[in-house]
């Protein structure tokens, strides 16, 4: 079967899974079977398959498993949503309609996406100005990463991490070499060159900068992490890593003890059920909940559309945040820890057909590229849920494609198309 | 550059593979002490939109109900207010529950998990929760509360035959209904009204612990009602003296006469000629060094036996005093409803049946869902044993320390008990049953600091509670 193909059959069971979860909903809420439900998959299944023919067409050679995978997730998020509450399905559905749209367009219009290189410092520039513009708009829960206008709240650290990534892939496949060749080893350390080195240090004091403006451990995590992997993709050397992740380490205890909203929130991750906290604003009620909703989902979870959400005979949240960055615990809560980790396990095929492309792809910036956008992505599922599962400190990220909001769908939906591109070009014969 | 991409995606599977193990952590190996943890209110949120089944004595009488509030959130009440506050529990959000409420949570709540359920689930539909009618009955039991008359104490009453439990009181009382509002003055209140002294309360039984002594006398055949000892005073036992009430002397009496006038030093005799071991046996039978079998929630209940320092001791543990354990002295410390299964284990021919409050559970619908049933706990003694002390024990009442609990034209067997705790203040005691012929009550009752005896406090009690369900 031709890849084409592959992919094509992949999205019929997305679209079984998107008729299968309103059935149930339907169920849970009418207690009838309503056609509505195979109306919604069939739509699903069309936009699924426009996306498909427009992939067709343009990349041919593109990886099969990518655009399937997405609609799985995303399917999951509308589904989810919808349970969730209804009056946001909507919004969910139109966040999907244009973050396909940007896929498209990115598919159609950045066919060379080597042409990215051109404007590199542009958009690390760029990227910069994005992260630093919530500081004007103000914070919510203590951090800076949302600006709202005119009702409409957007999320430029998403866009900002595609950007970031490309100016680093770009930036090292420049400099990589002189990094490894003109260094010296002391005590077994590499020390390269202090003059390609700085530009590095540059992007550690940005990072370090970013913690203290955004005021946010995972998405710095997030973005350090991917500058991380990029770094040691480009030059395969551990120790440039270990230093990295010391000097990271460094600035979040600077930070976890010097701003206190970063402070409570690190306290509310090791004492979750302390009295005190758990009753002080903004202290550890939010984790503690996330907990129990994980205990009362078990195995199995207690069913879809079982969870309990609002707390009886009022409109009040039982669980901040259900349908947003705290989605993951209404998961687990509704199809338990088997759901879970079938969620976790298409991310992880995502992330390992994003590591292909990287492995495959002819020229040192297709593979920084590939894999810095791929760690990017596994390190934000990675934050999110480890905040949900209280692995690491809670912070505010998405569960890419699954989360309620039109900036994470709509930048994952770029990323995604990004990695068609450089698997595509990889994968072309001749 | 194909090595770093590798090790790099063996690093994000080993973190994903964390992932998955917090989830496991919280989903699976911690989940239970998440759901029971105390600021964890999922569970009873979620019952809140729930009707939970009624509460009803054994004439019907309503005793809780759900009443449909503001935003479809359901609210408990409980028409009778105090009467048979123990034995109902409470039921709050904020204080979590107690009692039947607590025990029967699973059938008042509805969710029993058989098909039908399971269907109405799948639509999403709640199911109202189970009826609980109980074998409970409230007149008698309101008998005993007022015959308490205000001294801080309990009276259980039981069918010695099918193990219904008639009466469970317990003084001081609370409202079920206002628990919302007066929990933490109650919870530090100095009488303690949230503690149901019929199966939380720990008291020395004083002669009463005479009918056990005598049931391992005979029925070991090492005894006979007609078997003489001598009753002087004091006696040496376990190298140290034991004197009779008052001082008197009885010379040599045989059995039945020992147990008429409560004379301590023939029993602590029979104690010690026993031995640790039989009367471990014996009180083993009777339910003691266990929680009494009773649908109550278990932290509820307390097991009778010789106490150290708070502490159960093993019943063959060397520092027991068997003489005077004999005698209901030492370290021994029973409850109520322990006390009352004694006298009904005599009263059913020496075959002990498990407690129970509740009679059956009925679904909304007025199906029978479960009816609970005479169950055998354990054959204590033989039948004829049985006979010989219910003999004996019906002449404490014709002639000796139990008059007071004489009922005209009804043969009541019981035995008195009068514990000191201090010079003056005395826990007393009366266990009974009645009539002798065809026992239908087995009672206890119990009243703490009391400067009168088991005969002249709580024999009369015994026998207003007798008479209401005899009547």
């Amino acid at each position: 079967m031709s890849a084409r193909n592959r992919e094509l059959f992949g999205l019929i069971p997305a679209a079984l899974l998107v008729t299968a979860g309103f059935t149930a909903i339907f169920i849970q809420r009418s207690a009838q079977v309503s056609n509505v439900s195979l109306t919604y998959g069939a739509l699903f299944l069309g936009l699924c398959l426009a996306a498909h023919v427009v992939v067709r067409i343009v990349l041919p050679y593109a990886d099969p498993y990518l655009l399937p995978l997405v609609a799985v997730l995303a399917g999951v998020g509308i589904v989810m949503i919808y349970r969730i509450d209804d009056t946001f399905a909507r919004g969910q559905v139109i966040s999907f309609l244009i973050g396909l749209g940007f896929f498209l367009g990115t598919l159609v219009f950045l066919r060379d996406y080597r042409v990215l290189e051109r404007y590199r410092y542009l958009i690390a520039l760029g990227s910069i100005g994005l992260l630093v513009l919530p500081r004007f708009s103000g914070s919510v829960n203590g951090a800076y990463l949302a600006i709202h206008a005119g009702g409409v709240t957007f999320q430029p650290a998403e866009f900002a991490k595609i950007g970031i990534v490309v100016f680093l892939a770009s930036y090292l496949r420049d400099t990589r070499q002189v990094l490894v060749m003109g260094a010296r080893r002391v005590l077994g350390v590499t020390i390269p060159p202090l003059k390609h080195f700085g530009p590095l240090l540059v992007v550690w004091g940005a990072a370090m900068l970013m913690l203290f403006v955004i005021r946010d451990l995972g998405s710095s995590l997030m973005f350090f992490g991917a500058f991380l992997s990029i770094l040691y993709v480009a030059t395969n050397r551990l120790s440039f890593v270990v230093v990295g992740l010391a000097m990271f380490a460094l600035g979040a205890w600077a930070v976890g003890t010097h701003v206190p909203h970063v402070h409570s929130r690190i306290e509310a991750w090791q004492h979750p059920f302390n009295r005190r906290l758990y009753e002080a604003q903004g202290g550890s009620y939010q984790v503690a909940q996330l907990l129990f909703a994980q205990a009362d989902g078990g195995v199995l979870g207690r069913g879809f559309g079982q969870s309990l959400l609002q707390i009886p005979g009022s409109s009040a949240n039982l669980l901040p945040a259900p349908r947003t960055d705290l989605i993951y615990a209404v998961i687990v809560n509704e199809i338990g820890l088997v759901g879970a980790c079938g969620l976790l396990g298409v991310y992880l095929l995502i992330v390992q057909r994003g590591f292909k492309a990287a492995v495959l792809a002819r020229d040192s910036f297709s593979t920084l590229l590939a894999a810095g956008l791929t760690s990017v992505f596994a390190l934000q599922v990675f934050v999110i849920v480890g905040g949900v599962t209280k692995l690491i400190p809670l912070t505010g990220v998405t569960l890419p494609f699954v989360s309620y909001g039109g900036s994470s769908i709509v930048a994952n939906f770029a990323l995604v198309a990004l990695l068609l591109l450089v698997s595509d070009r990889a994968r072309r014969p001749g | 550059m194909s090595g770093p991409v590798r090790r790099l995606f063996a690093v994000i599977v080993l973190m994903f593979g964390a992932l998955v193990l917090f989830t496991s952590r919280w989903t699976v190996f911690e989940a239970k002490s998440l759901n029971d943890n105390a600021l964890n209110r999922r569970q009873l949120l979620e019952q809140l939109e729930i009707k939970r089944g009624l509460i009803r004595a054994a004439d019907g009488t309503v005793l809780a109900r759900s009443v449909r509030g503001r935003g479809g959130v359901y609210r408990r009440t409980y028409p009778q207010g105090d009467l048979l506050s123990h034995a109902i529990g409470y039921w709050s959000i904020s204080y979590g529950r107690a009692g039947l409420e607590r025990s029967r949570n699973d059938e008042l709540a509805g969710s029993g998990s058989d098909l039908g359920s399971i269907i109405d689930q799948l639509q999403g539909k709640r199911r109202d929760g189970d009826n609980v009618d109980l074998t409970l009955d409230p007149n008698a039991q309101r008998i005993a509360i007022n015959a308490l008359g205000g001294q801080k104490g309990s009276v259980v009453a039981l069918d010695p035959h099918t193990g219904a439990v008639k009466v469970m009181a317990s003084y001081p009382q609370f409202d079920p209904g206002q628990i919302a509002t007066s929990y933490p003055k109650l919870a530090s209140q100095p009488g303690a009204p949230l503690l149901n002294r019929a199966t939380q309360g720990q008291y020395p039984p004083g002669s009463s612990f005479k009918v056990l002594t005598d049931v391992a006398a005979i029925d070991t055949g090492r005894f006979s009602p007609d078997s003489t000892l001598n009753g002087d005073s004091p006696k040496t036992i376990s190298g140290v003296p034991l004197s009779n009430d008052g001082g008197q002397s009885f010379g040599d009496i045989p059995l039945t006469d020992a147990l008429t006038h409560s004379v301590n030093t023939v029993w602590a005799q029979v104690g010690e000629a026993l031995g640790r071991g039989t009367m471990a046996k014996y009180m083993e039978r009777f339910g003691f060094y266990a929680k009494p079998p009773l649908d109550y929630p278990s932290d509820q209940r307390y097991a009778s036996g010789e106490y150290l320092n708070g502490s159960l001791l093993s019943p063959t543990s060397g520092r027991i005093d068997v003489g005077r354990m004999a005698i209901g002295q030492d370290k021994l410390l029973v409850t109520p409803l322990q006390m009352a299964m004694v006298a009904a284990a005599v009263a059913n021919q020496g075959v002990l049946v498990r407690p129970h409050l509740t009679a059956r559970v009925v679904d909304p619908d007025g199906r029978v869902r479960d009816s609970v049933g005479t169950s055998v706990y354990h054959r204590v003694m033989k039948a004829d044993t049985a006979q010989k002390v219910a003999q004996m024990m019906s002449n404490v009442v014709k002639e000796g320390t139990g008059t007071a609990a004489a009922l005209s034209g009804i043969d009541v067997a019981g035995k008195t008990g009068t514990a000191e705790i201090q010079a003056g203040v005395n826990q007393v005691w009366f266990i009974a049953f009645a009539p002798i012929n065809d026992p239908r009550v087995a009672i206890a009752v119990t009243v703490e600091r009391s400067s009168g005896q088991g005969g002249t406090v709580a024999a009369p009690i015994a026998k207003q509670v007798m008479e209401a369900l005899l009547r």
